[in-house]
């Protein structure tokens, strides 16, 4: 470990009683024993409850709207649609917090006269019951007019297509040019060129999306709401018309979000209809809402070709991407770039060209969602690792370690990662772990083994300039508050920021209470996205703790007559460290603080490197603060009759810089690796001309307690992350690898490859029957 | 209305009585009655997170009208354990990080306890099966079996030394 020891790290002099440890979360309590509110769960006196009328087609035109017999009914207090607002539009890029210019892709917040999606809102109705909005959605008619729309992004390029973006639905394009790709191509003895695809996704989290908006006293649109994002305040705001002081969102613990919940969703219609009726309003998605309410995981289709040598050094690599950017633009143009800066995957590409498209089409809009772009070249540059091994004859671990990219080398766009770049060991561990092959217990099961490693950014993009607020400090009975705007998503964020502030103050969990997610009170502490929670509010907690602190060890200090440097906090006390019998409880150090009006508190702010964009023409720059380094390995078991596909064995290896908390890492490893089963193997979104035909649990199959192997964790601690105490992140890259590690052991198994995730029963005997010609 | 009925059951030990129309399901008037531990996922009986015991079984309560349910025992997560006394799944639950966001934990926790209750040490096929009408995203389910074979030894303890 001695290649980042020299990389040093800002620590307080910690013992870490709290940190590393497996700690039972501060939410986890509440949760098991049904305490918890989510945003679903509140209600308030005179409420009238919402509901959303949507199209059901996906490339119209509204030619006509009829509320009228729906506004008639009895118990109905409202109903909105374009009409009512034909200046507002609603925001779609860069949610939260940045200075920075952003891409102006509003939109329309209800249907005007073009129906680009299937879904698409049309009109919103509040009622005094549920059952009454539902009976005035059914007296809402309208009438939809078919008009010619784009499928897939392929079309959508077409000379003569429709237009449903821009000018020409490229909605984005990135390239990166690196070296001399044709003297590349021209060294190596082996060219080899494959397409992946990947497909949809949906977050499948449990909780559909659910709040409560009420204006209050000061004509301030208060929101209680299930989000990622509360900052969307201030595009709530733009949307209905408000100052951005004007709206509150209160983010409750969320059931559930993986990017799901980074856009606006039900926000926006509380909002307006709050304003509209001046009493409290609740929505609700069904589940079928949720499926069709917010974006999905972009289907990417990725070629690669590869320059090799015989010995198996990589001369040249050509990538180039296309993207389904759907209906809307949100966010991806950014989850293009992610794709485009992480297209080689950890590997050393001197010559390098990439360019990646995100094209319109009148599918479902496409957003975030955990790996965020990142992911889907992962499936494509580690099937490609193992094709171009095969090619070559090599063993697909032996070319891989060739290639690895090590620290203090350049990735992609030229830029240096800071921190630790493990992949080697990491993939070593996880490919030894998978030890002695199963043995097949019958001809027609094949066993196979692949591995994926991965680079997946924590941070959002450098150029968003972003930044993160946090405030700790200590009451008059030694109890601990930190006040974040984070929001909690299910991951433990606002336990990992309790733990930070307990290491810090010496003090343990039980005395530390983290208030969250409120915009108007908590300190701003941007987006629960891109891995940034911890990295980010995880950095402003600790700032602020160590400050708090350094007050406190000083003032101990002063009691007991020692050098600051010789005192700790730890044990809910404050201790001479060469003397430890001479200590003083937390509380009363505390109090004479108190008593004396030294600081008890700190708010602090955190800011990521700030950079320009890449180099338009290059892709050369830094695109990211840093980049975390896995690997998991696979091996499965095919059925070659029925095509079906066993997940035994699944091994996890992470270099996740420094664990907040052991349990919690963990947790984020099995959930990364039982989505990334479904995204490889079972989950599928099917549309007819973007209608959506699987738009439930019973028909979009993620897996099932009896479908996930027991994942075995291998995390490895570099200590060399910019997050608090070195650590990393884990959130995303927990994922990235995983699906191309199940497709890798797929083709290992059956000799041949199905290029199409997910690799579904149909897709396997496919592949068999067109192999055996 | 005239569809509606007075209803009187048992739910966490306490007898209440509602006014429900036929058509509502257990799973909402649950949650018109303040249970909001019952959670509300598909609505559809696909994804197990309104999951309560009735007379100890394990039910989607979305797809049980509450009306069908006059006169028996209901269970919710919250009617197993507080945070003083908690259930020995609920504390193996919170121990062992097989809560995470926490919306699927009330069903699982349900469907666990049902499985307990017939079979008081279950191998993992066991578990795998009693949980398999309960989805998660978060966890993978790996920290949950660990959960539920930690309880199921717990239970066992309790019930030697009885």
């Amino acid at each position: 470990m001695s290649d980042i020891d020299t990389l040093g790290h800002d620590t307080a002099n910690v013992a870490f009683r709290q940190v590393g440890k497996p700690l039972t979360r501060t939410d986890a309590p509440g949760k098991a024993v049904g305490k918890t509110r989510y945003a679903g769960d509140h209600t308030m006196p005179g409420m009238l409850h919402a509901k959303v009328v949507r199209a059901d087609m996906a490339s119209a035109r509204l030619v006509r709207l009829d509320v009228s017999r729906a506004r008639a009914l009895p118990g109905v207090a409202v109903v909105l649609t374009a009409a009512e607002m034909s200046d507002r539009t609603s925001a779609t890029d860069i949610p939260g917090q940045t200075g920075r210019q952003r891409l102006k892709t509003n939109q329309q917040i209800l249907v005007r006269e073009q129906v680009r999606y299937y879904g698409e809102p049309l009109a919103l109705i509040a009622a005094e019951t549920p059952d009454i909005a539902e009976e005035a959605a059914r007296l809402i008619t309208f009438e939809l007019e078919p008009v010619p729309g784009i499928y897939t992004p392929e079309d959508g390029l077409k000379p003569d297509a429709p237009v449903i973006q821009g000018t020409d639905n490229v909605v984005s394009e990135y390239r990166i040019r690196k070296g001399d790709v044709d003297a590349g191509f021209a060294e190596a003895d082996v060219i080899v060129e494959r397409t992946y695809k990947t497909p949809f996704q949906e977050h499948a989290f449990l909780e559909p999306e659910a709040g409560l908006a009420w204006v209050d006293e000061n004509e301030v649109i208060n929101i209680r709401v299930c989000t990622q994002v509360i900052e969307h305040f201030r595009a709530i705001a733009d949307a209905v018309g408000v100052p951005h002081n004007k709206v509150r969102i209160m983010g409750s613990l969320v059931g559930g979000g993986f990017g799901g919940k980074e856009d606006i969703t039900v926000e926006v219609y509380l909002a307006l209809l709050t304003k509209a009726t001046g009493r409290p309003v609740r929505l609700e998605f069904s589940r079928e809402d949720s499926f069709v309410g917010h974006g999905k995981r972009h289907p990417f289709t990725i070629t690669h070709r590869t320059g090799v040598t015989r010995d198996g050094r990589i001369t040249a690599l050509d990538v180039q991407i296309l993207g389904d950017a759907g209906a809307y633009v949100y966010l991806s143009p950014y989850v293009l770039l992610y794709c485009v800066v992480n297209a080689p995957g950890p590997y050393r590409v001197d010559n390098l060209t990439v360019r990646g498209r995100a094209v319109a089409t009148n599918n479902m809009y496409t957003s975030a969602f955990r790996g965020f772009g990142g992911l889907q070249a992962c499936a494509a540059y580690e099937q490609q690792m193992d094709e171009v091994a095969n090619a070559i004859g090599m063993d697909r671990l032996e070319f891989r370690r060739r290639n690895f990219l090590k620290t203090g080398e350049p990735m992609a766009t030229g830029f240096v990662p800071p921190s630790a770049i493990w992949t080697d060991r990491c993939a070593e561990a996880a490919w030894a772990a998978l030890g002695e092959p199963t043995p097949s217990p019958a001809p027609h099961i094949r066993i196979g083994r692949g591995i994926g490693c991965s680079q997946q950014s924590y941070g959002r993009l450098t150029f968003l300039h972003d930044t993160s607020e946090a405030w700790v400090g200590a009451e008059m009975d030694g109890t601990v508050v930190v006040r974040s705007g984070v929001t909690d998503i299910g991951a433990g964020q606002a336990s990992a920021l309790g733990q930070i502030a307990a290491e810090l103050l010496g003090v343990t969990l039980d005395n530390v209470v983290v208030y969250n997610s409120d915009s108007a009170v908590t300190p701003l502490a941007g987006t629960t996205t891109a891995t940034r929670a911890l990295y980010m509010t995880g950095n402003a907690a600790r700032l602020a703790a160590t400050a708090v602190r350094e007050r406190l060890v000083a003032r101990a200090a002063q009691e007991f007559e020692v050098a600051p440097e010789n005192i700790n906090l730890g044990d809910n006390r404050a201790f001479v460290i060469d003397d430890p019998e001479r200590a003083m409880p937390f509380r009363d150090l505390i109090a004479i603080c108190a008593s004396e009006g030294i600081h008890r508190s700190e708010l602090s702010i955190f800011r990521a490197p700030f950079t320009d964009m890449l180099d338009p023409e290059t892709g050369q720059g830094q695109a990211h603060p840093d980049y975390a380094y896995g690997a998991h390995a696979i091996e499965v078991a095919v059925d070659i009759e029925t095509g079906e596909v066993t997940i035994l064995k699944s091994i996890a290896a992470h270099d996740v810089g420094q664990c907040i908390n052991r349990a919690a890492v963990e947790g984020q490893i099995d959930g990364g690796a039982q989505n990334g089963q479904g995204y490889a193997l079972s989950e599928e979104l099917l549309f007819d001309e973007g209608r959506l035909l699987t738009p439930s649990f019973a028909e979009y199959l993620t897996p099932t307690a009896m479908d996930v192997p027991r994942v075995e964790h291998i995390i490895f601690e570099s200590r060399s992350g910019l997050g608090p105490f070195g650590a990393k992140g884990v959130g995303e890259p927990a994922m990235t690898p995983v699906a191309p590690a199940i497709a890798n052991a797929v083709a290992d198994a059956i000799g041949v490859r199905v290029f199409e995730m997910p690799i579904t029963p149909e897709r396997v005997v496919d592949a068999l029957a067109d192999a055996r010609g | 209305m005239s569809n509606e009925r007075k209803i009187t059951l048992t739910v966490n030990g306490s007898s209440r009585t509602m006014v429900v129309p036929a058509h509502r399901t257990l799973l909402e008037a649950l949650r018109d009655a303040g249970h909001y531990d019952v959670k509300r996922g598909c609505e559809k009986g696909d994804c197990g997170a309104c999951a309560v015991l009735v007379d100890g079984v394990a039910v989607d309560s979305c797809l049980t009208l509450a009306a069908t349910v006059e006169g028996h025992e209901i269970t919710t997560l919250a009617g197993l354990g507080d945070r003083e006394s908690p259930h020995p799944l609920q504390q193996t639950f919170m121990d062992t990080g097989a809560v995470q966001c926490g919306y699927c934990t009330p069903g699982i926790i349900i469907a666990a306890r049902d499985l307990l209750s017939r079979n008081p040490d279950p191998d993992e096929d066991a578990i795998r099966l009693a949980l398999s009408g309960n989805l998660c995203r978060c966890t993978g389910y790996g920290k949950i079996f660990e959960a539920v074979e930690q309880a199921a030894a717990l239970l066992r303890e309790e019930r030697a030394e009885a």
